[in-house]
């Protein structure tokens, strides 16, 4: 493998003190190749959800990066992710999306692992290895670490990755609210069945950094905001409970995470949404009540996208789902995308949201098809010699954001960019940027890890 | 193939249906997108259910469900609506410019028929398509697939009640679905 960038040149494709990125990082194969290596081989990645494995043998076949994983729950009920290539010759063990097995034999000569990843199987093995096959060094490969919060499936291929928790920091009161119900009640969610999977020609970091923040590209959507898809009848989405309220950006530069966000006024009440169907809005309405009573302060967040480094973004709201950006070469992306529902949401509640969430997301979704184009076109349109030459530009809003937010005695972790006024701005691809600058460069976790120093670099 | 007491008229309502097909492709290629919404019915549903790799025995869970998965499609009238103003918007990205495409349909067969050929009200079918795709400069994409349609007679013609669309693709290799089946 050719290495064209040595770890210092990272900073001069990052350039954070004067808000530029080089186009390099998204055209450039070598530092493609790279980036397998540094940031998807160490990152915590989004791997699936439990309700998607929820019988022992049950198993959904899932991608870390470029490569295929299995997640599995074994006959014991413990969840498992390892990679799906047999330790013999290579072979994929599951072809399949999902299912249940008891087994999984590889087609190619036959070793057979059972669901925990154990080879279990191994064809001549008195007669060609002569017993002297020592199957238990010959497992799967497992993820060294994972983890199961609140029903989200996460792994990493770095046994020194810092737990999730602390790898997540603050932001996770944003994922909080993807993953707990509608009410507040913890991890109250479940996926609705069908995975959609398709391909973008685009590099990943397009959607991952579209999904973290960007409030600039409303005019993207002008035509479905003039046809009307929202729950409400009109535009994309409901915007009544926004009256009022601030619009905050929040990054988390020294992990790379960030979000969007509506903050309700102090004294903000509960208000009708979702008007189209009663049973639909009286749901909401009573689970906004419930959470508004459990969370206090925090129940003032509306949240909206973000994105978890490197490759995970979600919507918290609605179409409440998980898009998980799988590079496939510097100009490939598939897209994965899940959808998840209040579990003990009733009958019409989900029916009502499932069609909601067909016609507003993934390839077919009114809103979302005009994202692809722009993903693809202004990733074609930076390849040539002379568009590399040129940065793009990251500045807006540069040196207006906080550390200390604070507003009618909610306290908020993070940089804050309050964006109400401005509409937009970028500090929260900076904060993507400048930590896939460190995730680049960087040797180790205990390198990567700078909040344990107290290093966490602000932008 | 339904077998046929009136081998005359089945062969008839064949060529009825298949020139209603061909006339509603050349509506969708001519990108003459409300004449399409026309020949669809009020209660008209549109199902594209994605396709996963399952077992052998276990082919009924190959296609997402309709009314109960996230499908492509799942819709009625409604919606195709909605996505036929979007692209009359003239700022819908993705189809703007418009993209140059082409629906072969082929193999087509009549299933079923209520109440007979002769005066046949509604009618069951099976066809294959083509959907050829090219935008911009090169963008390219070929879709293939089994169409699966119920057409009612309406005043002036056949109006499609249903149309279910099966896609011979896993992930999908098109970025985006923003064309009629």
């Amino acid at each position: 493998m050719a290495i064209t960038f040595q770890p210092s040149a990272y900073s001069g494709l990052v350039d954070q003190d004067n808000g530029m990125v080089s186009r390099e990082i998204f055209v450039n194969a070598d530092i493609y190749a790279e980036e397998q290596e540094r940031i998807f081989t160490r990152a915590w990645l989004f791997v699936g959800h439990e309700s998607q494995v929820a019988k022992p043998g049950d198993f959904f076949v899932s991608s870390m990066g470029e490569e295929s994983v299995i997640l599995c729950r074994d006959r014991q009920g413990e969840i498992h992710v390892f990679l799906n290539s047999c330790m013999h010759r290579g072979m994929k063990v599951c072809r399949y999306d999902e299912g249940n097995t008891p087994i999984f034999t590889c087609p190619y000569h036959g070793w057979s692992f059972a669901t925990d990843g154990a080879l279990v199987g191994v064809p001549f093995y008195k007669d060609a290895y002569h017993e002297e096959l020592d199957k238990s060094q010959w497992s799967l490969i497992r993820v060294p670490k994972m983890v199961n919060y609140k029903g989200g499936i996460w792994a990493t291929w770095d046994p020194n990755a810092p737990d999730f928790l602390d790898y997540i920091g603050g932001f996770k009161t944003y994922l909080d609210i993807l993953f707990d119900g509608w009410d507040g009640s913890e991890g109250g969610t479940e996926i609705i069945g069908g995975i959609e999977k398709w391909m973008v020609p685009s590099n990943w970091k397009f959607p991952a950094e579209n999904f973290i923040g960007d409030r600039y590209h409303n005019i993207s959507h002008r035509s479905v905001d003039l046809v009307g898809i929202g729950p409400s009848g009109q535009g994309r989405r409901d915007n009544s409970e926004r009256e009022g309220a601030k619009s905050l950006d929040v990054s988390f530069p020294e992990r790379g995470h960030g979000t969007v966000m509506f903050l309700r006024p102090e004294h903000a009440q509960p208000v009708p949404s979702y008007q189209n169907d009663p049973i639909v809005a009286d749901y909401f309405y009573q689970c906004e009540i419930a959470r508004k009573e459990r969370q206090g302060q925090l129940w003032r967040i509306l949240a909206g996208p973000g994105t978890i480094f490197p490759n995970m973004s979600f919507l918290p709201r609605q179409p409440r789902s998980i898009a998980v950006w799988h590079p496939r070469g510097p100009d490939q992306t598939e897209v994965w995308r899940w959808f998840l529902v209040d579990r003990s949401a009733p009958p019409e509640v989900k029916e009502f949201l499932r069609q909601y969430y067909i016609r507003y997301s993934g390839p077919a979704g009114l809103t979302e098809q005009d994202d692809m184009e722009n993903w693809n076109y202004a990733h074609s349109a930076s390849r040539g010699a002379m568009a590399r030459r040129h940065h793009y530009n990251y500045q807006m809003g540069m040196g207006y954001a906080v550390t200390d937010f604070e507003d009618g005695g909610l306290k908020l972790d993070g940089t804050v960019l309050d964006t109400t006024k401005a509409r937009a701005g970028e500090q929260n691809q900076r904060g993507f940027y400048s930590r896939w600058r460190e995730f680049m460069a960087a040797r180790d976790w205990d390198e990567l890890a700078t909040w344990r120093n107290g290093n966490g670099s602000a932008c | 193939m339904v077998v046929a007491n009136d081998p005359l008229a089945m062969l008839l309502l064949k060529q009825d249906v298949e020139a209603f097909l061909y006339h509603e492709a050349n509506l969708l290629d001519d990108r003459r997108y409300e004449d399409w919404l026309d020949l669809l019915t009020d209660d008209v549903r549109y199902w594209v259910p994605m396709r996963r790799n399952v077992k052998f025995g276990e082919l009924e869970r190959e296609f997402t469900r309709e009314g109960q998965d996230i499908n492509w499609f799942d819709e009625g009238k409604d919606t195709l609506t909605r996505r036929v103003n979007q692209i009359l918007t003239g700022v819908h990205w993705a189809e703007e410019p418009l993209s140059r495409i082409s629906h072969l349909v082929t193999n087509v067969e009549i299933v079923g028929v209520t109440p007979s050929a002769s005066d046949a009200e509604e009618v069951a079918l099976r066809c294959r398509f083509i959907i050829y795709r090219n935008r911009v400069a090169t963008e390219t994409d070929i879709l293939v697939g089994r169409r699966e349609d119920t057409l009612r007679r309406g005043d002036g013609g056949w109006r499609i009640a249903q149309r279910q669309v099966f896609l011979d693709q896993n992930v999908l290799l098109a970025k985006n679905l923003t064309f009629f089946f």
